[in-house]
């Protein structure tokens, strides 16, 4: 075997997969609480303190790194770029720029007004906005760390397809119109970004890490109580019947209930992954997913104010469509990447 | 000196303003500070990330709260 995979597969599975966390809390439930990991219980307890520990640890280092890299890119100077380029590649730079803008949903109202003011099609603002919270480069390494390379990299650049061809629709329908008027009468005004110190960036990353962490702790705990329960409580039929491969209409619910859903990835992921090892197809999983994260209740609420009712319901349609297609084409193909 | 700063209302804006107004009272400066809400008036200094510090008129920060010492450095 070649020594590259061997090296990738030691560095994965030690440091994003966390095996050697994984065995030390097994030594704990087993040593210490005397219960063992194949029981209900002691699974449990073993899935809830494993899962949570290494998601804050990967979160920590992820965020950190990640926002140093981002630091290099504020929507600001996003805007420049995407303002030289026309056609899909505006939609596909758009969803690529998506994956390494720093953004929250608190922000998507300014970036959403700058972009529309400095005259990018609405199309490449789509795409966009509909890579930014699915894709980033955190999400990429987390699903590497639960589901391994193959399918990480599977979910990121079908996200990004969703992305493209969701603006590209969009752009196609010709929907400027249903902004709101304020929004088309502000002005564009290219702001000189002020350039960062490498002191400052160091000290911005780590107020990320704070932010980030304050943010979704909660949600991360929920997470991966779910799933844990679900791991060790939930019965395999009962989880078959409803969402497996048994109810061909599986991904359609997996969409419909995860977009009202507010959660970052990181508190779906131990969800996902419990789905996972109880058999749930892979293209089910990723439905719930990117509903989850794509689309929520606040996002859809902060949209609304900034454009008419008609292209918010044409912007879901077209991503709730896009999602449970991808649900289905993925079980229908998944066997090429399992 | 005019000392804007700029958020709709996230905690942060609200973090901002005060690290400004103690990195004033330790300089002994005279300065107003003006707290910006609105999107369209936030909007009009080109700022897409709040909360973010302007000082005459000239944008120092954006999407971050810097220390009161940093901010003492852009006074």
């Amino acid at each position: 075997m070649n020594i590259m995979t061997i090296i990738f597969d030691w560095l994965n599975d030690q440091l994003l997969k966390m095996t050697w966390l994984s065995e030390l809390i097994r030594l704990l439930v087993e040593k210490v609480f005397g219960l063992s990991i194949n029981d209900k219980i002691g699974g449990s307890i073993h899935f809830f303190i494993y899962d949570t520990i290494k998601i804050f640890i990967l979160l920590s280092a992820l965020i950190f790194v990640i926002s140093y890299i981002q630091s290099y890119f504020p929507p600001e100077r996003t805007k420049k770029i995407l303002g030289k380029i026309k056609g899909i590649k505006g939609n596909i730079l758009g969803a690529l720029l998506g994956t390494i803008t720093p953004f929250c949903s608190c922000s998507s109202i300014p970036i959403f007004i700058g972009f529309t003011s400095a005259g990018l099609p609405l199309g490449v603002t789509f795409s966009f906005l509909i890579s930014s919270p699915m894709v980033d480069l955190a999400s990429l390494m987390l699903l590497m760390s639960f589901f391994g390379p193959k399918i990480a990299i599977a979910y990121v650049v079908v996200g990004l397809i969703l992305a493209v061809i969701g603006g590209t629709l969009i752009e196609k329908f010709r929907l400027e119109k249903y902004l709101k008027g304020y929004v088309r009468e502000i002005k564009n005004v290219d702001a000189e970004v002020p350039e960062m110190t490498r002191k400052e960036r160091v000290s911005y990353s780590k107020e990320q890490v704070r932010d980030i962490i304050h943010r979704v702790w909660l949600y991360v705990l929920i997470g991966v109580g779910i799933g844990s329960a679900i791991h060790n409580w939930i019965p395999q039929s009962i989880i078959e019947n409803i969402i497996g491969e048994n109810n061909p209409f599986a991904v359609l619910l997996a969409t419909l209930v995860g977009i009202p859903m507010y959660a970052d990835i990181f508190g779906t992921l131990p969800i996902a992954e419990a789905l996972f090892t109880k058999g749930v197809d892979l293209g089910t999983i990723m439905s719930f997913m990117m509903a989850v994260t794509a689309l929520s209740l606040p996002s859809i609420i902060m949209l609304s104010k900034v454009v008419k009712p008609k292209l918010l319901v044409i912007f879901i349609s077209i991503v709730t469509v896009g999602i449970i297609s991808i649900g289905y084409l993925f079980n229908a193909f998944s066997y090429i990447i399992v | 000196m005019i000392i804007k700063v700029l958020g709709s209302g996230c905690t942060n804006c609200k973090k901002l303003e005060s690290n400004v107004r103690e990195a004033v009272k330790q300089l002994g400066i005279e300065a107003t500070i003006e707290k910006v809400e609105d999107f369209k008036d936030i909007m009009a200094y080109g700022v897409m990330r709040t909360p973010a510090l302007v000082v005459d008129d000239q944008v120092k920060v954006m999407g971050r709260v810097p220390s009161v010492e940093d901010i003492k450095r852009y006074l």
